[in-house]
């Protein structure tokens, strides 16, 4: 797909770029164009900046908010009215304003455009003050204060190092990577630990700062070294006549070493092997140049001097690591920012020197550590540390792959600029207390940067559903004159960030279908269609209504053990429904009731593909009920009422509390918290068991602080987990595919769960061995 | 006796290898030192140096003087009457140990050096000379032992009697220090290193070593800590050594000695090459408590293409000195606290004529240790390997 330049891109002609590491002579600068309205997005209500001037390049912050649409349901008062004709409840599309971080990186030759382009654009005046940091901000200290008239407030490079560290390590998942050689995926992304402390930061500028951080606001200097990233571009810029790094990395990787270098068994001749002694260590760096009369290759050159200071970082930063007694290592400076020849190189040499000790760790969002710093340093009063803050996908370039063959219009670009954009969230997000391990949970089942047939399928599936996802769109808002236009911009965006991840599964963390399906979330929102089922699920929340005390009717006509089974498979028969297809609404509307029905016998017969049904039925029969059950909903209409409410509803019955948690915002036709508490109300008017637990508070309903089709356990509403605690939860249930399959399949509890869900895609029930419609029912109990 | 010491020792933890397909030596009493037939040699071969040690017997009595074959007579004459031998090999004359006593003999030891890649026609002189018609045995450590093993036994019909690298450098580290320097002390450090006017090299002695940092700086750096003559690790090493400070200076300045190297680098000025602290902060780094003078990014001028066009040849070489040296020194000083010990060994030839980089050590671990660490350096530098090989022949024979 090609790039579309906007009518506005303003090209900025790359001067004559002279200073250091910018020789006039690279391939890839000569025709770069910068599209500042692109990039500073939202300054018209910016304040708090925050820039980190760097050797090349400069980062700039600040906090903006951002106006969109949420769709709000509100309940009609029905009395005295045909409430057979009139829909359930009232959607109106409100304004709402969130707050937003934008993050900018771009060369420094840009500096005074982009400057420029910002007093223009800059209309909160309240703004005085702008924080600075970086070996730059001096420099630049009278132009800043030129051009936008605000005051530069210095900040210390490394407390704002430090401070922007631990905020992306607490707010950004699948922020830290390890590196790995020989694998399909370079990167190995980690789950976030609840506690990052302590650990060591070892900063590779020009020199190296090894810095041992402990608490949020304590941290010390616990050593350097000068051989650093200037060592590699100041030696090999002497070395080579090369004079830029990117240049001086790129000859690295094409180099043989052991030209250079003086090996083991250039000593030893080819005895080493009897010393247990790897034959290819090197003995000595630069060995074999100590004759003045042979010609050396600068590749050859360069890649002994790339392994000669990595090899020598790593070194002492696994000597630091054990006096201190860490073993994680995050490393980051310009040296390492996403080359993969850096970063491969100081893996290499923190397994070898620590024996596989130490981890040698690397960060998404590196380059911003300075920036963000500064920027929390400025915005102390606003205590953004207080809440909880995600990653834009829609407004964020993602981790680029630096490596030359790959994409190069997309490496141009990043090569030019970057952006990161992270939102805070209306509330703080925890850990499900009841996670059995939340250092090693990881929501998703399949890591598509890993397995690359699954993300090959995933991809295409997404692209195909594309359009679709855009008429919806377009269609979910008839009185807007500009529906179609913002629906077709989406699209353009989403397929852009398709094409992206096809090229780099790994910018964004690792890819999973859960961050496909919430990147797309985020891209809709950015273009303002926030609920695009709006409608089709005030409509089928109407229809499954109808049918609602029938179907509690014929399971009260059956006998204990029949009944628990049709619950089961109403609940499975429910979660068929989460299309809001033409077919599937149609024939709801003759005929509801004949729909579900319909649903319950296209499940697969048991035994299922995953059952473990009768264990469940045994738990009921034999053990006392349960304390209170946490269930975790999925989809509007019938799943959530002809399938999850009679569950409910027995489980109340039997003395066991439910906490019932829906998604805080919407994503597909998944039911949310507002519409859950309409829906709930008007069963509650039919139904005494629900009134009367509603009543008692023995059926509580919350919000899960998602707007996710899928479900991470280790971001929940805070409220959700002082609740689960509170009511000593002993029973989890996770019902539909995205909760259940392409997240948390593998979730292990503290408690008893149940995963259901009907498999609706055949790839995937291909892949687990089974057809469309196969089942899962899991029931697990945790080992003693 | 330090002969006794090496009959007690050598058969322990520092056997030397004999190569499978070799003849056994034969069991001898040990008691008899005339019994190791001269001529007496040690040999270290390096990446870069060969070391050779030659005891030089000055008792021989009219009865030995007339039965000594031709060959070892030609051999003795060569070596004691030459201070240079073809156009690489030197007799470092102010090294030599004079009336040492040796497994019963009296003599000198003498210290001879030349380049690995002149290793060929050493052995092509030793054929020449019939070295094997002397049914001597040649102990040989170093990597060159390995390396240069089938050489030896095809080109000069000798077999090499190989040696564990480190077991030799510490014997012969702990047997020179205790036998001294024809009377004066072996070890020695330098008082006042932070204070250039006051700094001045004293003697230091070294009769409780134990523990210690025994830190080997040839081609590459090899780091062990010993616990006594027996005990004793590996800690680490690193591949920037004195390989890496000629090799560089060679691309750099393209000088072809490490002589030339060093006097270019006794020349410059580093400062002009190396990015300081107060370059970066304009003085010193006071929240980390970092000094201006400190180096922040050696070579890290050397990024902007002004600066390159200005620096000198002999500030390359500096630079190059001091970054290699003041690495090894925090390498050094990393691992006495990681194991806990407080004074530091240097040897190794890269310290050869070399008192800039002994000085930097000097002041590089009493600064950043804060006093706490102590670096010393041994007059024979480079030599002890081949000590140990030498010792090695007389004890275990």
């Amino acid at each position: 797909m090609p790039m579309r330049p906007s009518k506005e891109w303003v090209a900025i002609k790359m001067a004559e770029r002279g200073g250091r590491g910018s020789g006039g002579h690279g391939s890839l600068d000569k025709s770069i164009t910068l599209p500042p309205d692109e990039i500073f997005r939202n300054l018209e209500n910016a304040k708090r900046f925050a820039i980190d001037i760097g050797g090349s390049l400069t980062k700039l912050a600040y906090y903006s908010t951002v106006q969109h649409k949420v769709a709000r349901v509100r309940s009609f008062d029905h009395s005295g009215k045909d409430i057979e004709h009139e829909p359930l409840y009232e959607i109106s599309v409100q304004e709402e304003i969130t707050a937003r971080l934008h993050f900018i990186k771009f060369e420094n030759t840009y500096i005074e455009t982009c400057l420029d382009f910002i007093k223009d654009h800059l209309v909160n005046t309240e703004t005085k003050v702008i924080k600075a940091t970086g070996g730059g901000a001096y420099k630049f200290k009278d132009l800043i204060e030129k051009k936008l008239g605000l005051k530069v407030d210095k900040e210390d490079v490394m407390t704002c190092l430090i401070k922007g560290c631990n905020f992306v390590l607490k707010n950004i998942p699948h922020e830290v990577f390890a590196y790995q050689k020989d694998s399909d995926t370079e990167f190995r992304f980690q789950t976030n630990h609840p506690n990052i402390f302590p650990y060591l930061l070892v900063n590779i500028g020009s020199g190296v700062s090894i810095v041992k951080v402990e608490t949020e606001d304590k941290f010390e200097w616990i050593g350097g070294s000068s051989i650093g990233g200037g060592t590699f571009w100041g030696l090999g810029a002497l070395l080579t006549k090369t004079k830029k790094f990117d240049e001086l990395l790129q000859l690295a990787s094409k180099g043989q070493h052991t030209n250079v270098d003086m090996l083991v068994k250039d000593v030893y001749g080819g005895a080493y092997q009897t010393l247990g002694l790897s034959g290819n260590l090197i003995a000595s760096s630069f060995g074999k140049s100590t004759t003045a009369d042979k010609e050396f290759s600068k590749e050859d050159m360069a890649k002994s001097l790339l392994h000669m200071i990595s090899n020598d970082i790593g070194q002492l930063a696994c000597l630091y690591a054990k006096l201190h007694n860490l073993d994680k290592i995050y490393f980051g400076g310009f040296f390492i920012r996403g080359h993969p020849v850096t970063m491969r190189t100081i893996t290499y040499s923190i397994n070898f020197f620590s024996k596989g000790e130490v981890q040698a760790l690397f960060l998404r969002h590196e380059g911003y550590l300075g920036a963000i710093g500064a920027f929390l340093k400025g915005a102390e009063q606003d205590n953004p540390n207080q809440y909880s803050w995600g990653e834009n996908y829609a407004g964020s370039s993602g981790l680029m792959s630096t490596s030359p063959d790959v994409f190069p219009m997309q490496r141009t670009r990043s090569g030019t600029f970057d952006m990161f954009e992270m939102d805070r969230l209306e509330r703080p997000l925890v850990n499900l207390p009841l996670l059995k391990d939340p250092s090693t949970y990881i929501p998703d089942t399949v890591d598509l940067t890993d397995d690359a047939m699954a993300r090959k399928y995933w991809l295409t599936c997404f692209e195909e559903a594309l359009d679709g996802v855009a008429k919806r769109a377009a269609a979910s808002q008839p009185d807007s004159i500009d529906a179609s236009e913002r629906a077709e911009k989406f699209r353009q965006k989403y397929w852009n960030k398709l094409q992206t991840l096809r090229q780099q599964p790994f910018a964004y963390g690792t890819l999973t279908v859960r961050s496909l399906l919430d990147t797309r979330e985020h891209c809709l929102n950015e273009f303002n269609f926030p609920d695009p089922y709006s409608k089709v699920k005030q409509k089928e929340n109407g229809i499954a209504l109808k049918c609602f005390q029938s179907v509690i009717e014929s399971l009260d006509s059956l006998g204990w053990e029949e009944r628990q089974f049709a619950l089961v498979k109403g609940l499975l028969a429910g979660n068929v429904f989460d299309w809001g297809a033409k077919a599937v609404s149609d024939v709801l509307e003759s005929e509801p009731q004949f729909g579900f029905e319909e649903a319950k016998s296209k499940l697969q017969e048991r035994p299922w593909l995953e059952d473990s049904y009768s264990q469940w039925l045994e738990r009921l029969k034999e053990g006392p009920p349960h304390k209170c059950a946490l269930i975790f909903a999925d989809n509007s209409g019938i799943d959530i009422i002809l399938g999850v409410f009679p569950f409910v509803r027995e489980l109340l019955s039997r003395g066991t509390e439910v906490i019932l948690a829906c998604n805080s915002g919407p994503a597909l036709n998944d039911v949310t918290y507002s519409e859950s508490l309409i829906v709930t109300e008007r069963i509650a008017a039919m139904d005494p068991v629900i009134q009367s637990a509603l009543r008692e508070e023995k059926l509580l309903l919350v919000q899960t602080g998602s707007s996710s089709p899928c479900l991470d356990l280790s971001r929940l509403d805070k409220g959700l987990a002082v609740l689960v605690r509170e009511r000593e939860t002993d029973l989890v249930i996770i019902e539909g595919m995205g909760r259940a399959i392409h997240t948390n399949y593998y979730a292990a509890l503290k408690c008893e769960s149940l995963k259901l869900a009907v498999i609706k895609n055949s790839w995937l029930a291909d892949r687990l061995g089974g057809k469309i419609f196969s089942v899962i029912f899991k029931y697990e109990v945790p080992c003693k | 006796c330090w002969a006794a010491l090496c009959r007690r020792t050598g058969g322990r933890s520092s056997r030397p290898r004999v190569p499978g397909d070799a003849v056994p030596l034969a069991l001898r009493d040990e008691t008899k030192a005339d019994d190791v037939i001269f001529p007496w040699f040690g040999l270290d071969i390096g990446g870069t140096l060969v070391k050779l040690v030659y005891f030089e017997p000055k008792d021989i009595t009219a009865e030995e003087e007339e039965e000594e074959v031709e060959n070892l007579k030609s051999i003795r004459k060569y070596l004691t009457s030459n201070v240079a031998y073809g156009s690489t090999g030197i007799r470092d004359v102010h090294l030599e140990l004079k009336d040492l006593t040796l497994c019963g003999r009296k003599g000198n030891l003498h210290f001879i050096r030349f380049p690995t890649h002149d290793m060929p026609a050493f052995i092509q002189m030793g054929s020449e000379k019939h070295f094997s018609s002397l049914h001597t045995t040649l102990c040989a450590t170093g990597g060159g032992a390995y390396k240069f093993e089938q050489d030896f036994r095809t080109m000069g019909d000798l077999q090499l009697c190989k040696l564990d690298e480190l077991d030799c450098l510490i014997k012969g580290v702990l047997y020179i220090d205790s036998v001294g320097f024809n009377g004066r002390s072996e070890c020695y450090y330098f008082e006042n290193p932070t204070d250039a006017e006051r700094c001045q090299k004293l003697p230091f002695n070294l009769e409780n070593p134990y523990p210690l940092l025994l830190v080997n700086i040839g081609s590459g750096v090899s780091i062990l800590a010993v616990y006594s003559k027996e005990n004793y690790k590996r800690v680490t090493g690193t591949s920037l050594g004195g390989g890496t400070f000629f090799g560089l200076c060679c691309l750099l300045t393209g000088c072809s000695t490490f002589e030339e190297a060093l006097e270019m680098a006794s020349h410059g000025d580093s400062t002009k090459v190396d990015k300081l602290v107060r370059d970066i902060y304009g003085g010193d780094y006071e929240r980390f408590g970092l000094p201006g003078w400190a180096v922040a990014s050696s070579f890290g001028n050397m990024m902007s293409k002004e600066k390159r066009e200005s620096v000198s040849k002999e500030d390359l070489a500096r630079a190059t000195l001091v970054t290699i040296t003041n690495n090894i020194g925090s390498i050094a000083r990393m691992c006495a606290l990681n194991e806990n010990i407080n004074r530091v060994v240097f040897v190794g030839n890269f310290l050869r004529i070399n008192t800039i980089s002994m000085r930097l050590l000097a002041y590089a671990l009493d600064y950043w240790s804060k006093g706490q660490l102590k670096a010393l350096f041994l007059e024979h530098e480079g030599y002890f390997g081949a000590v140990g090989a030498l010792l090695e022949l007389l004890g275990s024979a």
